[in-house]
C-alpha cells in the first residue's frame, strides 16, 4: 500500500515537472484500466438498485464513437470495415485511431472555441485575423496534445499582440475587460465555477490577480496588445487565492502568473476537477457535477469516488486530456446502450445508460453533406467586402463564429457569447428546424442534386443492395428485415430506383436515429 | 408545484409548441404565467417592425433641414407639407405626407454609437453592450410574452422575419435558439412566395403524404425509447412542421388572392431612366419590400404577434442620392399603403408599426473622395417613426438641432421606444426573463443597470 502510494506520488511529481515542457507523446500508453470506472459506476448503481443498460451493439458503437470523438459520421466503408472486423479488441483499436485523426483536432477546437468565445464580431469583437490566429493556436494545441495545464497557463499568462501572440486573445474574448469581468471568465473557464455565487469578498480577492492587465492599440489596423501593466501597480500588495491562501504580490511580478501557478498545481481542487468533470460531460452528456460549469459546495458530485478517480488519472498522466478520453471511451459505462434497462428510465443521473442527445448544428450539416456529397456556403459579414469560405469547408472546422450560414443559425450553433456549456446545448427541436430538414429547398436540393446518391442507385445491382448501402451510409448499420419489407412496400409507389433512393435517403435523414446520438 | 392546467391544450396544436412547453416547464415563466398572463391587456396585440438595415438618413426622410442648403441636403432641398399642419417631411415621401395623421415622428433618437453591430444591439434590445448577458431583441421578448405564454394559439410561429434574419448578433440572445425568428427566405414579389420549408416547389401534397408515411414507418428510435422527452419533442416538432406544410399555415403566404390594385399600391419599382436602353414594355415589377409589407399585414390578421421586415440597403456611404431616389419611393409606397391598409381594416388600432434603423446618417454630405456625395454613420441623433397600437399619430417628439447633428431637446433612447412599445402591448416592464445564468433579468432595464433613458413616450401614448 505504502509502496503504491509513493509510486503514485512520484508519478504525480514527475508529471508535474514534465508538464509545461513538451507535448505528451502521441504513442498509445498502456491503458489504465477502464474497469475502475465501471466498478465505481456499477457499484453506485447497485447501491441505488438501478439496473444498467446492456452493452451497445457494434453498429451503435461505431456511429456513436465517430460522432463523439471526431464529430464526423463514419462513411459506409468505415462502418462496414468495423462491423466485419473479427478482432475482439476492435473497439479499443478504433478509439485509438479516432483520437489521432485530423478531425479530432477540428472538432475539439470547435468545442474549445465555443468555451473560449472565438468570434470576430459582436459582442466579442476579436476581429477576423485575431480570431483566425486564435483558432489556429487552439487547434494546434489540441492536435499536439499539449497538456492542459500548459494550455491553461499559456492562455492565462500571455502578453503581446492579438495577431502575433494568439493566446492573448483569451483576455480580449470577453465582454467585460475589468478585473471583475476577467476573474469571472477565468473561473468559468478553468474552475468550472460561477463566481456570482461566491461571497463578494472572495470575488474581489480573485479580481486582484487580474487588476494589472493592460490593453493598448497600435498603429496597425485592429491590432491590440495585451500586457502586464506596471502603471497599475498601485493595487494591493497581497491577495488571497480562491481557496483562502494569502499570497504576497511583488510590484514587478505579473499577478496573472502567480494565479496560473496556483491554478494548475496538482493539489489545486478546482482546475483538475473541472477538467475531469468536463471530459466526462462531453462524452456522456451529463457531468458528475452537473452543470459542469457550476461547481460549488452545494452542488455535489453525483459519484464523488468516480470524479476523484478521473482527477487522479488526469494528474498522474501529466494532464493528458486525451488519456482521460481514451479511458472513458474504453469503459463499459460509455459503451452502454441508450435503451434504459430500468423501465422507469431512472438512472440518467447515474450513467445507467448512454443518453440520447441531438447532434450539434455543425455535425448535422457536415453529415448531410458527407452523405450527399454537397457543399455549403459559409460567409462572414466582416470585414467588408464579405468573406466567402471555400465551399468544401466543413462546419466543425470553422474558425470563427462570425463565419456562418442560415442552417447553423437555425440549428442553434453556439453564439459564443458567454462561454457557458449550456449555450452550446440545443435540447429542444423546433418546428422551424424540422420544416427545414423535411421540406426546404436547401436540404431537398442537396438530395435531389446529389451525384453520390445517383451513382449509388445506378451501381446497386438490386434494390436490396441499394437499401443496404443507404443504411450503411446514413445510419452506419444494415437495415433490419422489417425495414427491408417496409421499403419494398413503398417501392410500388416510387417511379424508379432513383426515386426510391431519394425517398429512402430523405426518410433516413429525417429520422430521429440520424439526428440524435444514441 | 402547481401546474398550468391548460398548458397541454394550449400547446397541442400550436406550431411553436415545443418552445411553449419549454417555457411552461420553466419555473420563472410559470410564475409569470399565473395568475395573470404578462402579455394580457394593452391596446396593441401585435408589432410590425420595419427595420431599415444599415441606418437610413434622417435628414433626407423624417427630419428635413432645407434651410441648411446643399452642403447638408444635396439635391433633396425641399421639405413638403403633410396632412398635419406644422409637420413637414422629406420631399421624397409624398404618400407618407398624406398619412402623417397616422404616425408620430421621434426626431431626437440617440445612443451615440456609429458601429452597425453595437448600434443594432442597442436599438433592438434597449440595453447597452457589456455585462455578462447578451440580451434578446425586443421582437424575441414580444414573441416570448405575447406568443404562447401570452395566449397565442396560431399555427404560424409567433415571431416571423421577412425575409432574412437581421444577422450581426444572436437575435434571441440568452433566450436561446428556440426564440429566434422564423425567417421566411424567398421573395414575396415573385409569382410564388417560396417560404423556406413551408412552400416547396415540385412536390404535391400526395407525394408529401407518402414520404411522411415512409418516414413514420422507418423511424425506429422513438419506439425503442418510450417516454424519452427529447425524442418526444422531436416527434412533436415534426408533426407541427407537417401542420404547416400540408395544413393551413402556408395560405398566409399566398398573395394570389389579394386584390391586384392593392398589391400594386404596395409598390412597384422605380424605373431608373437610362439613356440608350429601351424602356421595358411591361410595368415595373412589384417590390420585395412592398409585398413584404402586405405579407406582414396578412400575418398580423392571423394573429401573429411579432413581424419584422428586414429592409436592407440603407448603408449609403457612396452614391447616396441616387440610392435615395431609387429607394425612398418604394419605401414611401410600401409604408404609406401598409398604414392605410391596416387602418381601413381596423387593424392599426391594435398593431404597432415601428419604423427605423440602427442610426441616422452624417447630416453634412461627404462630397470628398472616396465618398463623392455619401453619408456616414450617425448615432448622435436620428429619427424613428411609430404608428398604431394606441400610439397617437400626427405628433413630433423631440427635435434635433439646426443641422440635424445633435439632439436639441427631449432625447429619446432605444429603451424608451422599447419600453413604450411593451407598455402598449401590455408587457410588464418587470417581467422576468429566463436566462442560463439564472440571473434576475427584467424585460426593461432597472435603474441599477444605468441604461440611459429619457422616459417613456408619454407624449404620444
Amino acid at each position: 500500500m505504502n509502496t503504491h502510494n509513493s509510486l503514485l506520488l512520484a508519478a504525480t511529481l514527475l508529471a508535474a515537472v514534465m508538464s509545461g515542457a513538451d507535448a505528451i507523446s502521441n504513442e498509445t500508453p498502456v491503458p489504465s484500466s477502464p474497469d475502475k470506472i465501471d466498478a465505481l459506476v456499477f457499484e453506485n448503481l447497485k447501491a441505488r438498485e438501478i439496473q444498467p443498460a446492456e452493452l451497445c451493439s457494434d453498429e451503435v458503437f461505431v456511429r456513436r464513437v465517430f460522432l463523439d470523438v471526431i464529430g464526423t459520421l463514419p462513411s459506409a466503408a468505415e462502418a462496414r470495415q468495423f462491423l466485419s472486423d473479427k478482432n475482439p479488441d476492435k473497439r479499443g483499436i478504433l478509439i485509438d485511431r479516432l483520437l489521432q485523426r485530423d478531425e479530432f483536432a477540428d472538432y475539439w477546437a470547435m468545442k474549445w472555441g465555443n468555451l473560449l468565445r472565438v468570434k470576430s464580431e459582436f459582442p466579442i469583437n476579436l476581429w477576423p485575423n485575431a480570431a483566425q490566429s486564435y483558432h489556429r493556436w487552439i487547434r494546434a494545441s489540441i492536435r499536439d496534445n499539449v497538456p492542459c495545464d500548459r494550455f491553461a497557463r499559456e492562455l492565462l499568462t500571455a502578453s503581446g499582440s492579438n495577431m502575433r501572440k494568439p493566446p492573448v486573445n483569451f483576455y480580449r474574448a470577453m465582454r467585460e475587460r475589468t478585473p471583475d469581468g476577467i476573474a469571472r471568465t477565468v473561473a468559468l473557464t478553468f474552475m468550472g465555477a460561477r463566481i456570482e455565487s461566491w461571497p463578494a469578498e472572495k470575488q474581489a480577492d480573485m479580481a486582484v490577480f487580474f487588476s494589472r492587465v493592460g490593453y493598448k492599440a497600435t498603429a496597425e489596423w485592429k491590432e491590440e496588445i495585451v500586457f502586464f501593466d506596471f502603471a497599475k501597480a498601485t493595487g494591493p500588495a497581497s491577495a488571497r487565492f480562491p481557496d483562502g491562501t494569502p499570497v504576497t504580490l511583488s510590484p514587478m511580478q505579473d499577478p496573472r502568473a502567480v494565479f496560473a501557478a496556483w491554478l494548475v498545481d496538482p493539489k489545486n481542487p478546482w482546475f483538475v476537477r473541472s477538467l475531469a468533470n468536463r471530459a466526462w460531460y462531453w462524452l456522456l452528456g451529463r457531468g458528475i457535477v452537473h452543470e459542469p460549469d457550476d461547481i460549488r459546495d452545494d452542488n455535489p458530485p453525483r459519484n464523488p469516488e468516480l470524479l476523484d478517480y478521473l482527477e487522479r488519472e488526469l494528474v498522474a498522466r501529466g494532464y493528458d486530456l486525451k488519456h482521460l478520453f481514451r479511458l472513458i471511451l474504453n469503459s463499459r459505462t460509455y459503451q452502454l446502450s441508450s435503451k434504459p434497462a430500468d423501465e422507469n428510465a431512472r438512472g440518467e443521473t447515474d450513467f445507467a445508460s448512454y443518453p440520447v442527445r441531438r447532434l450539434e448544428a455543425e455535425v448535422l450539416i457536415d453529415a448531410i453533406n458527407q452523405i450527399t456529397g454537397a457543399r455549403e456556403k459559409y460567409i462572414s459579414h466582416i470585414p467588408e467586402p464579405f468573406t466567402y469560405m471555400p465551399e468544401e469547408q466543413r462546419a466543425i472546422a470553422l474558425a470563427d463564429a462570425s463565419i456562418s450560414s442560415p442552417f447553423l443559425e437555425l440549428f442553434g450553433r453556439s453564439p459564443r457569447d458567454t462561454g457557458l456549456e449550456s449555450e452550446q446545448r440545443n435540447p429542444t427541436p423546433t418546428a422551424a428546424q424540422q420544416l427545414h430538414l423535411l421540406n426546404s429547398n436547401h436540404i431537398r436540393g442537396k438530395l435531389e442534386q446529389s451525384a453520390a446518391l445517383r451513382t449509388m442507385a445506378n451501381r446497386a445491382k438490386t434494390t436490396a443492395a441499394l437499401v443496404d448501402e443507404l443504411y450503411l451510409t446514413i445510419l452506419s448499420r444494415p437495415p433490419t428485415d422489417a425495414e427491408r419489407a417496409i421499403i419494398k412496400a413503398h417501392q410500388q409507389t416510387a417511379a424508379d430506383k432513383q426515386a426510391l433512393c431519394l425517398d429512402v435517403a430523405w426518410a433516413l435523414i429525417n429520422s430521429a436515429e440520424f439526428q440524435f446520438r444514441h | 408545484m402547481k401546474k398550468l392546467i391548460t398548458r397541454r391544450e394550449m400547446l397541442k396544436h400550436s406550431f411553436w409548441g415545443a418552445a411553449g412547453l419549454y417555457l411552461a416547464g420553466n419555473a420563472t415563466i410559470r410564475a409569470l404565467a399565473e395568475p395573470q398572463l404578462p402579455g394580457a391587456g394593452g391596446k396593441a396585440k401585435a408589432m410590425i417592425q420595419i427595420w431599415m438595415d444599415g441606418g437610413p438618413s434622417h435628414i433626407d426622410t423624417f427630419d428635413p433641414k432645407p434651410e441648411c442648403g446643399a452642403d447638408f441636403c444635396g439635391p433633396l432641398r425641399k421639405a413638403i407639407e403633410t396632412n398635419v399642419s406644422g409637420i413637414r417631411i422629406g420631399e421624397m415621401l409624398p404618400l407618407l405626407a398624406k398619412q402623417a395623421d397616422k404616425y408620430s415622428i421621434i426626431r431626437s433618437m440617440t445612443h451615440g454609437s456609429d458601429a452597425h453591430e453595437t448600434a443594432t444591439y442597442m436599438t433592438q434590445t434597449g440595453r447597452t453592450p457589456g455585462g455578462q448577458l447578451v440580451y434578446p431583441c425586443a421582437g424575441a421578448v414580444v414573441s416570448l410574452l405575447k406568443g404562447y405564454a401570452g395566449g397565442y394559439q396560431g399555427q404560424l410561429p409567433p415571431y416571423i422575419t421577412l425575409t432574412e434574419p437581421l444577422g450581426r448578433f444572436d437575435e434571441a440572445g440568452f433566450l436561446g435558439t428556440r426564440h429566434r425568428p422564423f425567417a421566411t427566405g424567398g421573395d414575396p414579389a415573385q409569382e410564388r412566395f417560396i417560404v423556406e420549408g413551408i412552400v416547396a416547389e415540385g412536390l404535391t401534397d400526395e407525394q408529401q403524404r407518402k414520404r411522411r408515411e415512409l418516414l413514420h414507418k422507418l423511424d425506429a428510435l422513438n419506439g425503442a425509447h418510450p417516454g424519452n422527452p427529447g425524442l418526444e419533442a422531436f416527434a412533436r416538432s415534426q408533426d407541427q412542421a407537417y401542420d404547416m406544410i400540408i395544413g393551413d399555415g402556408a395560405k398566409a403566404f399566398d398573395l394570389s388572392g389579394e386584390n391586384d390594385a392593392l398589391r400594386d399600391r404596395y409598390g412597384r419599382a422605380t424605373v431608373v431612366q437610362s439613356s440608350g436602353s429601351a424602356a421595358p414594355a411591361s410595368a415595373p415589377r412589384r417590390t420585395t419590400f412592398g409585398q413584404s409589407c402586405l405579407v406582414a399585414r396578412r400575418l398580423v390578421e392571423r394573429g401573429v404577434p411579432c413581424v419584422i421586415i428586414k429592409y436592407p440597403g440603407w448603408d449609403t456611404h457612396k452614391d447616396h442620392f441616387p440610392e435615395m431616389k431609387r429607394m425612398l419611393p418604394e419605401f414611401d409606397q410600401g409604408v404609406a399603403t401598409l398604414l392605410q391598409d391596416l387602418s381601413e381594416r381596423g387593424l392599426l388600432e391594435s398593431t404597432i408599426v415601428w419604423i427605423g434603423g440602427e442610426f441616422g446618417r452624417t447630416p453634412r454630405v461627404m462630397w470628398e473622395a472616396p465618398w463623392n456625395g455619401g453619408r456616414g454613420h450617425w448615432g448622435r441623433v436620428f429619427s424613428t417613426v411609430i404608428a398604431g397600437g394606441g400610439f397617437k399619430g400626427g405628433q413630433i417628439v423631440g427635435a434635433s438641432d439646426a443641422k440635424a447633428e445633435d439632439v436639441k431637446e427631449r432625447p429619446v433612447y432605444p429603451c424608451d421606444v422599447i419600453g413604450s412599445v411593451y407598455h402598449q402591448l401590455g408587457i410588464d416592464p418587470a417581467a422576468r426573463l429566463p436566462n442560463p445564468q439564472g440571473l434576475d433579468v427584467r424585460a426593461m432595464p432597472t435603474p441599477a443597470e444605468g441604461v440611459p433613458t429619457g422616459g417613456l413616450l408619454k407624449e404620444i401614448m
